[in-house]
């Protein structure tokens, strides 16, 4: 019995190093030696060399010269990647209801000429609160916002939704998809 | 569905099945002691880790030793993660500073990493530094789910072995699990992961700018750091603008690999896999969803290969996965039809070339409808409960099937080890019952079931749903268990049923809306783990221990083939005739309400 505790606690501390302190150490190295970039939060820079960003993590956005993103249920603001989280709201709570109202309403506004009807995927919050994408139905439904915002044609930015868009991996897997930041960065450059 | 949908499921089940018999070959072979690729790296390592430790790997042991052996084990881990998490403040490799963790939080963790449940209460960016994450709960993903793997091996010896009473070394099996199995896989998976955009770094979180600024409000701090009140007790709020976002990171990729191969699933930010430098790419998707069910589905093979006939194998294989796969197919279309409550409202949920439609409230665009459904059943039949959408958003039916899935005992694959074990568990009541209805003495595998081995089975039978539901039962007829709840009605009832179906299986997914992280359901909770996760286990060894010491009965006309299409649907009726007597009065109270809400709402 004494034996065979004395022998656990070794064979638990060897293991603890192995798999705990060895392991992640090796990935660690390896991952910064073969994918520097990746391991380190896929960050974006200008030509500059100064960080804009990440592109697989989503700024909020708000102003009709831009695109908006999904919207994000972080606290104590929208894309908060210090503590990601979603809504959590279940499918029949009104408040889901009165939060997706709101959202329409503000997308109105900011365009009330647009009847299209609206791409779900920009009125329900995402599950990380920090998704970099919207689907291209949802970056092309803002086309009209953001074209009269810019006073720029609509082709334009098409071509632009067009570059940042990534079709589904390997031609089949995921969904198709729009990066919002990556786009209004380009957005931003054609000025 | 659209066509894509269908072309996404059936490579993800092709591409499962398909490993299954090569995984579970080398498997076989690692728990024969035979030699294998590796061993020329591994073996001196391995011999050196028995010499250190004065473990002799020849010394076989009785299920009794075997069993204390776990236990030890397992509360060494406790204790260890519970002491790192209430000391990290004062231990390196914490650049964010985070003060040690409470003690009711601390107490619920380390249970649920040791169990192999990996419930989170906690939210992990916030909560977990990175020695914490590694030395703690990345050492508990890889030795919980090689102590899994070591049971059921150990049950298969009790099937092979005849007249001894001994049923192999638990430091061995749980060993060379760990060694030859998860850490190389973990760290081809990992690489993989990294490439695809998972961080791996042990630097502070990142800063960058925002182009848009927002302002919001917090509350005002005093000198003191305590939040000021005005005259009416109620906090002042001052207006604060964000310019920069902070980008949680650290040594992510090397835990979420073992996260899901050891199907263990807490991850290491708080959204779990929906959060984008955990599963950036539609591809990590589709690996860490392959490596969720990898090894449940090979383990299948390995039990074939171990008794002696494949068949067998194959047979529990063909149950778990005609259960999965229908599963799959009532869940996608759920999710697919969305929400009907905005569907007045001038929202497209169709499902076009342009996007995935659906009910999108919290699931990822690069997941869409397909993969969000897909990865719900495929964690809840397993028993990992990662997430890479939030379960509390599904629609209501949609939410009760993931949820059903661990109420059936997490045998449709299950834990690595502990699924399977427990879906043998199920083969000795379908071959009792069968027994029974011919009038029989009933066998499987050659050894006689009799009334010890009913026991027990029944024991492990009893057990989760004992839990499941005593549990909810107490938590919401006490202030204290309905305070916690976040969504209103019978989706707050579904909540609690939900936390207890997760913890009481060993599973670890949760309807997040649910404060889980107060006293009660830290306490609750994490003892619904103990139970379920050792109550299951200690029988099993029983059940090996007393089956080695069996002789072998040779097939005569009287047995029942367990390697025919009949015998798959006997376990299938089995399963889900316990699983849906058991549970069906509790979820109507819950999901089943709120469907019928739903639909019926003007």
């Amino acid at each position: 019995m004494i034996k065979s505790l004395k022998s656990a606690i070794v064979l638990f501390i060897l293991l603890s190093v192995l798999t705990g302190v060895i392991y992640p150490a090796v990935v660690t190295g390896l991952a910064q030696l073969l994918f520097f970039q990746q391991a380190n939060g896929s960050l974006t820079t200008d030509k500059m060399g100064k960080v804009t960003g990440s592109s697989l993590i989503g700024q909020p956005f708000s102003s009709p010269g831009h695109f908006w993103g999904r919207p994000s249920a972080t606290g104590p603001f929208p894309y908060n990647a210090g503590a990601s989280s979603g809504s959590n709201l279940g499918p029949t709570n009104p408040a889901l209801i009165e939060a997706v109202k709101t959202r329409i309403q503000a997308l109105k506004d900011a365009d009330p000429d647009n009847q299209a009807p609206i791409p779900v995927d920009l009125i329900t919050s995402s599950g990380s609160g920090l998704d970099p994408h919207i689907s291209p139905a949802a970056a092309e439904y803002q086309i009209s916002r953001v074209a009269k915002a810019h006073d720029v044609k609509p082709e334009i930015l098409r071509a632009l939704i067009d570059a940042n868009t990534e079709d589904r991996q390997w031609g089949f897997i995921g969904e198709p998809r729009v990066n919002v930041l990556t786009l209004n960065l380009a957005l931003d450059a054609l000025h | 569905m659209t066509s894509n949908s269908y072309f996404q499921i059936i490579v993800y089940i092709v591409t499962l099945l398909a490993l299954a018999k090569p995984l579970g070959w080398y498997m076989a072979r690692v728990y024969e002691g035979e030699s294998v690729g590796l061993n020329r790296l591994l073996a001196p390592l391995e011999a050196l880790l028995y010499r250190l430790s004065g473990v002799n790997p020849k010394e076989e042991m009785r299920w009794t030793d075997y069993a204390v052996s776990f236990l030890i084990f397992n509360l060494l881990g406790v204790l260890a993660v519970f002491a790192l998490q209430r000391l990290q403040a004062y231990l390196p490799f914490n650049p964010q500073g985070l003060p040690g963790v409470s003690s009711d939080s601390a107490f619920n963790t380390a249970v649920s990493f040791a169990t192999n449940t990996n419930w989170q209460g906690y939210s992990g960016e916030v909560t977990m530094s990175y020695l914490t994450q590694m030395l703690g709960l990345t050492v508990q993903n890889f030795v919980s789910a090689a102590a899994g793997m070591a049971t059921l091996v150990a049950l298969i010896r009790g099937f092979t072995r005849r007249n001894t009473d001994t049923i192999g070394n638990f430091w061995v099996d749980l060993t060379r699990s760990t060694l030859y199995i998860l850490m190389p896989l973990s760290l081809i998976l990992a690489l993989v992961l990294v490439g695809q955009g998972v961080v791996q770094t042990f630097s502070p979180y990142r800063s960058v700018p925002l182009i848009e600024t927002v302002s919001y409000e917090q509350p005002k701090l005093g000198a003191d750091g305590v939040a000021l009140q005005d005259a009416a007790g109620k906090p002042i709020m001052e207006s604060v603008e964000a310019k920069v976002q902070v980008i949680a990171v650290g040594p992510a990729a090397s835990q979420i690999a073992i996260k899901q191969l050891g199907t263990n699933g807490g991850g290491f930010f708080n959204v779990n896999s929906a959060h984008p430098l955990e599963n950036p790419t539609p591809l990590s998707n589709f690996l860490e969803m392959l490596s969720i069910l990898l090894i449940p589905s090979a383990l299948c093979y390995t039990f074939g290969m171990m008794v002696g006939d494949t068949r067998q194998g194959w047979a529990i294989l063909a149950a778990m996965t005609l259960i999965l796969v229908a599963l799959i197919f009532v869940e996608v279309p759920l999710e697919q039809i969305g929400n009907p409550a905005l569907a007045s409202l001038s929202v497209d949920q169709s499902a076009t070339v342009s996007q995935s439609g659906g009910n999108m409230e919290g699931k990822e665009t690069r997941f869409g409808i397909t993969n969000s459904a897909l990865w719900a059943i495929v964690t809840t039949a397993a028993s990992n409960g990662s997430v890479n959408a939030m379960h509390d958003s599904f629609t209501p039916i949609g939410g009760m099937i993931p949820m059903w899935l661990m109420q059936l005992g997490e045998v449709i694959f299950g834990g690595v080890g502990s699924g399977l074990y427990g879906m043998l568990m199920f083969a000795i009541v379908a071959v009792f019952v069968s027994g029974l209805m011919i009038g029989r003495t009933p066998e499987y595998l050659g050894k006689k079931i009799e009334a010890y081995e009913m026991k027990m089975a029944a024991i492990t039978i009893l057990i989760p749903p004992l839990v499941v539901l005593g549990g909810t039962a107490l938590a919401v007829m006490i202030d204290v268990g309905n305070a916690s709840v976040f969504n209103p009605g019978a989706h707050g009832f579904s909540e609690v049923l939900y936390a207890f179906s997760s913890a009481g299986n060993n599973n670890g997914s949760a309807f997040g809306g649910l404060s889980a992280n107060t006293p009660f359901y830290n306490s609750l909770l994490g003892l619904a783990m103990l139970f379920s996760r050792y109550w299951l286990a200690i029988p099993v060894l029983a059940i090996a221990g007393s089956l080695a010491n069996k002789k072998i009965v040779p097939v005569s006309l009287g047995t029942l083939p367990t390697h025919t299409p009949l015998f798959v649907a006997l376990l299938i009726g089995t399963v889900l005739m316990v699983g849906a007597l058991t549970f069906v009065p509790a979820l109507a109270l819950g999901p089943v309400v709120e469907h019928l809400q739903m639909i019926g709402a003007k």
